[in-house]
């Protein structure tokens, strides 16, 4: 369906999103203000603190860089041949003070930088709980983040809500104000979960778990995607991230829970068939255990999870009493494909329009 | 992990059908034919003119570093021109495809930005940066031609052997849809089952046998061949940054082979390297491809800096300001080369004390090489500066370079990689880099050089304009580039919806289209200049009033490169020869020993892509065959004892004689 935009686009808003103290600073980013840079003007505090550290890092190298490039031009310009009043020494080629100062100057710019580097990277680290909600805002005591499961799929994102027993597929939501904890993983090939206006991405891999936290300020519909080419349907993994308040998020999980079906690990497998520009779908209930089952490779049934066959690799035999019969086990029966119309929202895409991601199946086409 | 079932495998053909043709894709098509017209006529006009004697004689087979220079340098710029047309399809797709589907498909853009990367890094700038060390480093330090100049010619054609695949694979099949550094899992079996990753594996794997050997040959080359007197620290700059690049490329360019062999076990023989499961891991190889990919920017950015020094230094007419810290920044450069990769996914979640150490280690190489921005200026402070194209390159390479070095060191630092990574940012960032230094250098070379290969200047009112539509086009192409970055719009996007971006796609389309004018200029340039040659002619050998040895010979400089080794007392030896009132020898000539012309690396080359033809369609008898005519022809050389000649000192004479009438001439 090409031509068909699933969500509104976003635009600015009018009040503007650039500090003015900031803009004066920096003519160019204030020039890059108009056309809505989010990743310096995030709604969100974690990303805010990445693109300031990105401002501060650039004006920090500025220092050297513009009269680097004022002196190439000035030398250029004042010892062209032409110019015959210039000073010409043709063997000067020495001198043990400038030596000093050009290895200097870019080390003293490097250690200042490297100190904001390793104190940063460390304040920041995604797997690091948050500790403010905003500048001057520390997170209350007791406060229990809101947890959400996200699996990259070939190609849409699957959240799952295990405090609400909710799922999505390409919509996020959350109160605004509330740290948020995510487990990252994908079903098959890498990718990187990417809100701009949340937090800086992490690549959702396959087998494997990564972490982010984070939190939004400001309430919106902000963008999120897939930030590491994953294959055809790359293009269209896109999904809207909802800041709501209290009450808008309430609201937001009710809408969920009346949806008619469960993610179930049956309607898992179906929903993990590739599909591209898949509508948002929602799930009333989610199967217990869904997501770690999809970080070890065992949502389908039989098939033995990763950490078991590891402790057993360990010597802990006990571990793999569900080994199931080697070859059987990574034999998937052809299965009905789960159609939009049975979650989702948006009609049904043609099955034509669907690329699969490789010639596996072909006589099942996938429509989600 | 998905399980796939090959359509049956013919035992004469593979996995070869009419089907693998992409006749389906009229761009394809139309490009084929275009290029079988133009590739008839070629074929057609050496018949006619009699030439493919001349050709298998006197280049296909020589073993003369200045010939095989020569042909890097054309593979380069013709590949150049396939990996440019890349570039240009998807400037137009991301312009157009604004709530629609553009005019490519997935399957074929994904290919398009995946040969783009491959061919203008392997195929573009691999090849020029090994013809230029190849056509200067021996004349630079004296020599009569590399340690092994069999082994180079052998080098050149498992180059061209991989390049011939990656074209080929445009019109028989498909390319890999995986990125430039297919990544697994996408490029395991299970995600990519066609040929196109075996296309991409094939050719790396035989163009990487080419780069490593001749990485090989230079190495020993300026450790062993400099003429006497010339110490290593008088050696001239542009062979140091050689040196190091080599020395990289001997280090690095195995892991790459390793990485890729097991890639390749994972695709042919159902190993579990890479795999999501069974105790595979796509990390490793994440780790291992980058623990090459990161030397590899090196490889290709070091001797750029050893150019724009000897372009800086001669144009301003003074000696390197800092030749000592020269080399080593470029030692320092090389050893940090090994200790960045991680810079290149600190999102894959390491933990912070990783990222922070890594992220500083980046940094730390900024030192070295703001050192030698820093002794560029002060070689041009108190020069007399002659703004002829080199310098003019030079010039637009300081600046240019500054700039994409601050956005590097920015995305060293692993919080705001976060939010650039992947990014269009990211993107302007690496060609600003690559395009501003290691094409701009390349074509400050070329300009440099090029009177030396050939006897006459290249001509300046189409360099100029070829100039300015370059420097301009890269700014208008790659600003934007960073704008949208900074806008959070990733890269490898085949289609948009914010229309707020396309103002900007539409800006840098434009960019690539000043580009393409550039190019055209400048083989404008080549053709007018060669034309011209008569008007153009400089029978000096030393157009540029040079300051090191290759200035000291003819150009082009005699198959044996100098009548007499020359002997060095000073780091640039000819301007100190120049200064003390050399005067040229012109009488005594003795016999002088040469290697001999070989077929064996043409044999090689061919029987090494019907290899990789064989292996990547499964065509086992081929692959067999092949092989074993590899292993025969090679140990077949091993008996050609008919490996040199000796010039006779008459015709050593001869030649002298005549550059002495020449000179004389000039003179008058």
């Amino acid at each position: 369906m090409p031509g068909t935009r699933f969500f509104p686009v976003r635009r600015s808003s009018p009040t503007t999103r650039l500090p003015w103290t900031k803009g004066c600073l920096t003519l160019p980013l204030l020039l890059l203000g108009a056309c809505n840079t989010v990743v310096l003007n995030p709604a969100g505090d974690v990303a805010l603190q990445q693109g300031n550290l990105v401002i501060f890092a650039t004006v920090l190298m500025l220092v050297i860089v513009v009269p680097v490039i004022a002196l190439v031009c000035l030398f250029a310009w004042r010892y062209r041949a032409s110019n015959e009043e210039a000073t010409y020494e043709p063997d000067w080629d020495h001198s043990t003070q400038l030596e000093l100062l050009i290895w200097a100057a870019p080390l003293l710019i490097i250690i200042c930088l490297g100190a904001v580097t390793w104190t940063a990277t460390h304040l920041l680290d995604p797997y690091r709980p948050i500790e403010r909600i905003a500048k001057g805002r520390p997170v209350a005591p007791n406060t229990k983040p809101l947890d959400v499961q996200v699996v990259a799929l070939d190609w849409k994102w699957l959240f799952i809500y295990p405090e609400y027993g909710i799922a999505t597929v390409n919509e996020l939501a959350a109160p605004v104000d509330r740290p948020i904890r995510f487990r990252i993983t994908a079903s098959s090939v890498m990718n990187a979960f990417y809100v701009p206006d949340l937090a800086g991405m992490i690549y959702a891999m396959p087998s494997m778990e990564t972490k982010l936290h984070a939190v939004i300020n400001k309430k919106g519909n902000y963008a999120g995607f897939s930030s590491n080419y994953s294959g055809a349907g790359f293009s269209g993994m896109r999904f809207r991230f909802h800041g709501l308040d209290d009450a808008g998020f309430a609201a937001w999980v009710a809408k969920n829970k009346a949806a008619p079906l469960p993610l179930s690990r049956g309607n898992y497998l179906k929903l993990e068939k590739p599909s591209e520009n898949t509508p948002v779908m929602r799930f009333a209930a989610v199967a217990p255990g869904l997501f770690d089952a999809v970080v070890n490779q065992c949502v389908r049934p039989g098939t033995t999870c990763m950490s078991d066959m590891m402790r057993h690799d360990a010597g802990d035999t006990a571990a793999m009493k569900h080994m199931p019969d080697k070859g059987n086990a990574q034999k998937p029966k052809p299965e009905e494909a789960l159609t939009g119309g049975d979650a989702g929202e948006a009609p049904t895409k043609n099955p034509k329009d669907v690329q699969q991601r490789s010639n596996a199946s072909p006589s099942n086409p996938t429509t989600l | 992990m998905q399980t796939t079932t090959h359509p049956a495998i013919s035992p004469i053909l593979g996995r070869f059908t009419l089907e693998s043709l992409p006749l389906h894709e009229p761009i394809v098509v139309a490009t084929f034919v275009a290029v079988a017209i133009g590739g008839i006529a070629l074929l057609a006009a050496l018949t006619y003119f009699k030439l493919w004697a001349y050709l298998w004689k006197e280049w296909f087979t020589t073993v003369d570093h200045k010939r095989i220079g020569i042909m890097y340098m054309i593979l380069g710029i013709v590949m150049l021109l396939r990996g440019f047309s890349d570039a240009i399809m998807m400037r137009l797709q991301q312009a157009m495809a604004f709530g629609n589907e553009g005019y490519l498909n997935a399957h074929h853009y994904d290919q398009v930005f995946t040969a783009h990367g491959v061919i203008m890094i392997f195929f573009v700038a691999m090849p020029i940066v090994t013809g230029l060390m190849n056509y200067v480093v021996p004349l630079q330090i004296g020599a009569r031609d590399v340690s092994f100049p069999f082994l180079n010619n052998f080098s050149f054609w498992m180059t061209a052997s991989g390049a011939v695949m990656v074209m080929m694979s445009l019109f028989v099949g498909e390319f890999a849809q995986t990125g430039w550094l297919a990544m697994p899992p996408l490029s395991g079996i299970g995600f990519s089952p066609g040929v196109g990753v075996d296309y991409y594996i094939w050719s790396l794997q035989i163009a990487g046998v080419g780069t490593l050997l001749s990485g090989v040959n230079l190495i020993c080359t300026i450790v062993k061949m400099r003429a006497p007197g010339m110490t290593m620290m008088k050696m001239p700059i542009f062979c140091w940054t050689a040196l190091c690049t080599n020395i990289l490329i001997v280090a690095a360019f195995p892991v790459l082979t390793a990485v890729l062999a097991l890639l390749s076990l994972d695709r042919y023989a159902d190993t579990a390297f890479f795999t999501n499961t069974l105790g595979g891991n796509p990390m490793m190889y994440v780790n291992l491809i980058w623990i090459w990919g990161h030397p590899e920017v090196y490889i290709l950015i070091l001797p750029m800096f050893g150019v724009f020094s000897e372009v800086t230094s001669t144009f301003s007419g003074k000696r390197l300001f800092g030749y000592t810290s020269m080399v080593y920044a470029t030692c320092v450069i090389t050893l940090l080369a090994y200790l960045v990769w991680l810079h290149h996914f600190f999102t894959m979640g390491s933990g912070a004390s990783v990222n922070s150490f890594f992220g500083i280690t980046t940094m730390i190489i900024s030192i070295p090489t703001g050192a030698k921005i820093f002794n560029w200026l002060f070689t041009m402070y108190r020069g007399r500066i002659r703004f002829e194209l080199p310098m003019m390159w030079t010039v637009a390479f300081m600046i240019t370079f500054t700039l994409g070095g601050m956005t590097g060191v920015l995305l060293a630092v692993p919080p705001a990689d976060f939010v650039l990574h992947n990014s269009l940012f990211l993107v302007a960032h690496f060609h600003n880099v690559i395009i501003g230094g290691v094409l701009f250098g390349a074509f400050a070379a070329i300009n440099y050089w090029w009177p030396k290969a050939f006897g006459f200047k290249l001509n300046q009112f189409w360099g100029k304009l070829s100039f300015w539509l370059w420097v301009s086009g890269f700014y208008f192409a790659f600003v934007p580039l960073y704008v949208l970055g900074l806008m959070g719009v990733t890269r490898r996007l085949r289609t948009f919806e914010d229309p707020s971006y396309q103002i900007w796609f539409l800006i840098a389309a434009f960019g690539a289209f000043l580009v393409a004018l550039g190019i055209a200029a400048m083989l404008i340039q080549f053709a007018v200049s060669i034309r011209d040659r008569k008007k153009l002619v400089d029978v000096t050998g030393d157009p540029w009033n040079g300051r090191t040895l290759e200035w000291a010979t003819s150009s082009p400089p005699p198959d044996y490169n100098f009548a007499f080794t020359p002997i060095v007392h000073d780091g640039d030896a000819w301007a100190d020869m120049k200064a003390r009132g050399y005067q040229r020898p012109t009488s005594g000539y003795k016999d002088i020993h040469m290697p001999s012309n070989t077929g064996t690396g043409v044999i090689l080359g061919a029987l090494s892509t019907a290899f990789g033809v064989g292996m990547i369609w499964y065509v086992w008898w081929l692959a067999g065959l092949s092989f074993i005519g590899i292993l025969a022809v090679a140990i077949g050389h091993t008996f050609n004892y008919k490996r040199d000649y000796h010039i006779p000192a008459a015709d050593v004479t001869r030649e002298e004689d005549a550059r002495t009438a020449a000179l004389a001439g000039a003179a008058a």
